[in-house]
């Protein structure tokens, strides 16, 4: 029991070792992309803006998997899938979160039109994705009933 | 930070799944200590970068609005098995870390 709790731990230290060392291999300025503007702004269409995008078109061929109601609103599993050809972003909204816009993935590549996270969600509201496709926005929305909110405060 | 980081990536047939999970608080900047009423500072997971035998495939924004040890899968193909999978994150506060898998 106690050489498989010394072989567990030295596997485990030698994986943050190779973790540091490509770490610092690659350092890369990123933070500067990140749109704060966005992630801070209080309502959907502010949120938008802040990643660029004005108008959007509802599209029936995104699919919003997330459960009807959530018990717990710190952990709302939400999957994007959509069949539109292109797909550069897949940004995923809480509508009456504090700051609506959870998550924006930048698709590159061989990437599918798929993501699946989990978000947090303050109440009852709608989660809104919104696909950005060769420069156009198309969204899609489901209702989400949420029984204890998870946004603290 | 022993285990910061599970990843599985996998040949589905058609095309290559990933799933992973990062364990990171995930802090808003909302929630109040109960015992001394003053608000704990957000500390949450500003950007992920998924990369296939070292280019990248999928980056990902994130704000305080995803949840407490955040979940991440998506599909893409191309790859093979036996190829390399790294995916790495960058917290608001100057945390990072990053993780590999091999494609089975």
């Amino acid at each position: 029991m106690q050489r498989r709790t010394f072989m567990k731990g030295t596997l485990a230290a030698s994986g943050v070792a190779v973790a540091v060392s490509a770490g610092l291999l690659s350092p890369r300025a990123v933070l500067a992309a990140w749109p704060k503007a966005a992630f801070e702004a209080k309502s959907v269409p502010d949120a938008l803006n802040g990643l660029g995008v004005s108008t959007t078109a509802a599209s029936g061929d995104i699919q919003i998997k997330a459960p009807d109601i959530a018990e717990n609103g710190a952990v709302v599993p939400v999957t994007v899938k959509t069949s539109i050809a292109g797909v550069s972003s897949i940004s995923i909204f809480a509508e009456k979160n504090n700051s609506p816009l959870t998550s924006n993935f930048n698709l590159k590549g061989s990437a599918q039109g798929f993501v699946a996270t989990r978000i947090k969600m303050q109440k009852t509201s709608a989660v809104i994705a919104v696909v950005k496709a060769d420069g156009k926005a198309f969204s899609a929305r489901k209702e989400v009933k949420v029984t204890i909110g998870g946004c603290g405060g | 930070m022993a285990r910061d980081m599970k990843i599985r990536a996998w040949d589905n047939g058609k095309n290559t799944s990933i799933k992973a999970i990062i364990f990171h608080p995930m802090e808003t900047g909302l929630r109040k200590d109960k015992k001394t009423g003053k608000k704990i500072p957000g500390h949450y997971i500003t950007e992920v970068n998924c990369e296939h035998n070292g280019k990248n495939i999928l980056t990902c924004l994130w704000g305080p609005g995803v949840s407490k040890n955040p979940f991440l899968s998506f599909d893409f193909n191309g790859a093979k098995k036996g190829d390399k999978i790294k995916i790495s994150w960058l917290d608001n506060q100057g945390g990072k870390g990053d993780s590999s898998a091999t494609i089975s």
